[in-house]
């Protein structure tokens, strides 16, 4: 026993070593050419729910349903849904965007027969929803955001999305109105060009209407993180901020936070006045009843992502009823409505463009030339890296 | 008793019967639990029962959603496994397992054109050695520096994921990634394929052999000798030759390559790339498969399928009796409470103990009449 602790390589250890390697091999790759060939698909379970009049719908959320923000959001819009005539709704909350996405994904299509899916996490599209969309053809996968790319990916995915930062715009303008030291603030979950570009809009809008506006940005780093969430609201509060807004999953904790410290705030994704019934002024807000209403009918109709009755990329905003604005709060006063109604009457009927030229980022640069302008689809919008002028705060690479 | 067993197969095997009987009288005890809040809540709890069997374990369709679920737990529960009996309590697996898969997915983006099985097997080395190497840190705390390994292993983890973080929105980062920063893509040699006619992947496979080889490893070898030896009692095992020291860092460092592993596999089996998905909880959730399974790395390997069948029914009683999501956390929860209340069990019951006491009594009335029955410290050691 007391010769043991020497660590040196016997021929046993070796004869294990190189058996261990060699299964390893076998087990990697010798094979892959079987299983590209995937069977059909629940063969062994057999029966699907039998195809009557009804259309299946699956809807899956990353997280509870009730989560004040994104979620609740889709899942507002999927109530919409089941409310309609010959349409049946499956789903399936607090699902992560591992092997248990495509399970479920698998599931509701075998088990439950479903026909149409809307996966509303970014991180099912790949390689979830990719994978599963080769291996059953028939079946419609609506992904939300912005991912899909013509030629690229197989025919029966689509992308739909919000222009949600022209309702940011619209926020923007009530608080820089509202607003009294000028100082607001935003709580952002992660750089990414789609959240980035919410901060740009709203603070586009806010000076809009008063040029010396300045927005504190602080990022949280993650999707949900109630404690850094807080904080934030409390050190611009501590700072003078006194309209806070917020890019992050569940938007609850901000509001709550602000209203705590007695200063007003403006919504994200969905209605949050119930949170923050004093200081409330506006929201950004989803609202995918519109959006998944009119998928249903154009599938009823027989139309398709396939037979191209059904367009692959589906975005709107204020005009479209993509999203809306929350109901003005008693803060608001008649000067800031009148500004606000008017924006968002020009975004809808499109005289107003939020990113028109010259547009000059927070160090000086001028990021969008004079006579420049990025309507809300263009391509230039979706790589949004920079900050402009009036945001306190930076984001790095 | 008219059958004659062999006096010393005898108390073995009720001993054998207690092993099983009580955690599947735990199991059905929980079942009822739950079937009593689901009837309160107004479903049929016969049904309910009938959902969970069938999307857990009731078709091969249903395996294998539970066998691919399981996959990740077993190998990342070996990193709170071997450390324990070590009489460490090391919960550092999501962090290993994070690190094991960033490096895993870099060194394949390194290699690509290599041949696939010579990449593969540099993306599990590379996986195994990060995974390793973060918690031979929290060994090497620990031993060198008293530092405790059950803070320390916590509090890593979420160093590891602002780390992984950090390097696939910056350095790492495929600019084309923009709203979901990620890696670039791995080629498609280097994904790890499925069984043949299944849609599981070989992590599975690397799970039961990684469970499998703990297990002799810890219990047919010196080396697991000597590691449940200093788990007894390490003042005795070190006044016996033994050195704490290198066997705490070797644990570790086998213990972290196994959630390494898991990292390896999620990103060649799965994601393809590396990004922040990554930190999805596999981590996490596989300590409690640990603690459940009682530290044995067989048993592992059950409780990982059970794990793995509760998400997968989880997701049937959501779909097909529009329970809330959290109900799934509340069978997990009353399972697992439960299992853990039952292991106050072992020996409390008589009919378990009454041939091994008398057994027991024969053989010592061979010794000495007298000595009262010593208590075994976990490792079953007897120095």
């Amino acid at each position: 026993m007391s010769s043991y602790p020497r660590f040196s390589v016997s021929r046993r250890q070796l004869v294990r070593g190189l058996l261990a390697t060699g299964a390893f091999g076998a087990t990697s790759h010798l094979w892959t050419g079987c299983s590209s060939q995937t069977k059909a698909p629940g063969a062994d379970n057999a029966t699907p729910a039998s195809s009557t009049a009804s259309l299946v719908m699956g809807v899956i959320y990353v997280g509870p349903k009730d989560d004040y923000g994104w979620n609740q959001a889709h899942a507002e819009g999927a109530a919409g849904l089941s409310s309609l005539a010959g349409i049946k709704v499956v789903e399936e909350a607090n699902v992560p965007e591992t092997t248990a996405a495509a399970e479920t994904m698998r599931s509701m299509i075998v088990q439950d027969g479903a026909q149409v899916l809307f996966p509303t996490s970014f991180g099912y599209f790949d390689p979830h929803i990719l994978a599963l969309a080769k291996e059953f053809p028939e079946v419609q996968f609506l992904h939300c955001g912005t991912l899909f790319e013509e030629g690229t990916h197989p025919t029966n995915v689509g992308s739909y999305f919000g222009f949600i930062d022209e309702a940011y715009y619209v926020a923007g303008i009530v608080a820089a109105h509202t607003s009294k030291t000028g100082k607001l603030g935003f709580v952002m979950a992660k750089p990414i060009p789609r959240i980035v570009r919410t901060l740009n809009s709203w603070m586009l809008g806010a000076r809009s209407v008063n040029p010396d506006a300045t927005t504190q940005l602080i990022i949280t780093g993650a999707w949900t993180d109630p404690v850094k969430e807080a904080e934030a609201v409390n050190s611009m509060a501590d700072q003078g901020v006194d309209v806070v807004t917020c890019n992050v999953d569940n938007a609850k904790v901000v509001m709550e936070t602000a209203e705590k410290r007695g200063i007003f705030c403006s919504g994200n994704g969905v209605n949050q006045s119930a949170v923050a019934p004093k200081g409330y002024l506006t929201g950004a807000e989803w609202d995918w009843t519109g959006v998944y209403t009119s998928y249903a009918k154009l599938m009823q109709e027989g139309k398709t992502l396939m037979n191209q009755g059904i367009p692959h990329l589906y975005l709107g905003g204020l005009g479209d009823n993509f999203v809306k604005l929350s109901p003005y709060g008693a803060p608001v006063g008649e000067a800031a409505k009148a500004d606000a109604d008017r924006a968002k009457a020009g975004l809808i009927d499109g005289s107003l463009v939020v990113y028109q030229g010259e547009i000059k980022d927070n160090t000086g640069a001028v990021v969008i030339p004079a006579g420049t302008e990025y309507k809300p689809g263009h391509p230039e919008l979706e790589k949004m890296d920079w900050l402009v002028a009036g945001v306190q705060g930076q984001i790095t690479g | 008793m008219k059958l004659r067993w062999p006096m010393t197969l005898m108390p073995r095997w009720r001993s054998l019967l207690e092993q099983l009987l009580i955690p599947a009288g735990a199991v059905i005890v929980a079942l009822l639990l739950f079937g009593g809040l689901c009837a309160l809540e107004g479903h049929n709890p016969l049904a309910v029962y009938a959902s969970i069997y069938r999307a857990a374990f009731g078709s091969w369709f249903a395996w294998q959603n539970t066998l691919v679920r399981s996959a990740p737990l077993m190998l990342s529960a070996l990193c709170t496994v071997l450390p324990a009996r070590l009489g460490l309590i090391v919960i550092g697996n999501e962090g290993a397992l994070v690190l094991g898969g960033l490096l895993a997915a870099v060194t394949g983006l390194a290699l690509a054109q290599v041949p696939s099985t010579l990449g593969l097997l540099a993306m599990a080395l590379a996986g195994m050695a990060t995974g390793g190497l973060w918690i031979m840190l929290i060994g090497a705390l620990r031993h060198f520096r008293g530092v405790n390994e059950t803070i320390s292993s916590l509090l890593l983890n979420y160093v590891a994921i602002a780390f992984l973080n950090h390097m696939v929105e910056g350095p790492w980062r495929d600019p084309s990634s923009l709203n979901q920063p990620s890696t670039y893509p791995l080629p498609t040699a280097l994904s790890l394929g499925s069984f043949p006619a299944s849609r599981i992947h070989y992590g599975l496979l690397y799970g039961l052999l990684a469970c499998a080889i703990a297990h002799v490893l810890i219990q047919r070898t010196t080396f697991g000798f000597a590691v449940r030896a200093v788990g007894g009692n390490r003042r005795a095992a070190r006044m016996v030759g033994l050195s704490p020291g290198k066997l705490t860092l070797v644990i570790c460092f086998l213990a972290g390559s196994c959630a390494g592993l898991a990292g390896m596999v999620e990103v060649a089996a799965v994601h393809g790339r590396a990004n922040g998905t990554l930190h999805s909880n596999y981590g996490y959730a596989s300590i409690l498969v640990a603690f459940v399974a009682k530290q044995s790395p067989l048993a592992v390997v059950l409780v990982s399928m059970l794990l793995g069948g509760i998400l997968a029914s989880g997701s049937l009683l959501q779909r097909a009796h529009d329970m809330p999501d959290a109900t799934v956390m509340v069978l997990q929860g009353l399972i697992f409470l439960v299992i853990l209340y039952s292991e106050s069990l072992y020996g409390q019951i008589p009919w378990f103990q009454e041939q091994r006491q008398a057994a027991d009594d024969r053989a010592a009335i061979a010794s000495t009449p007298t000595l009262p029955p010593t208590p075994q410290p976990s490792g079953e050691l007897h120095l």
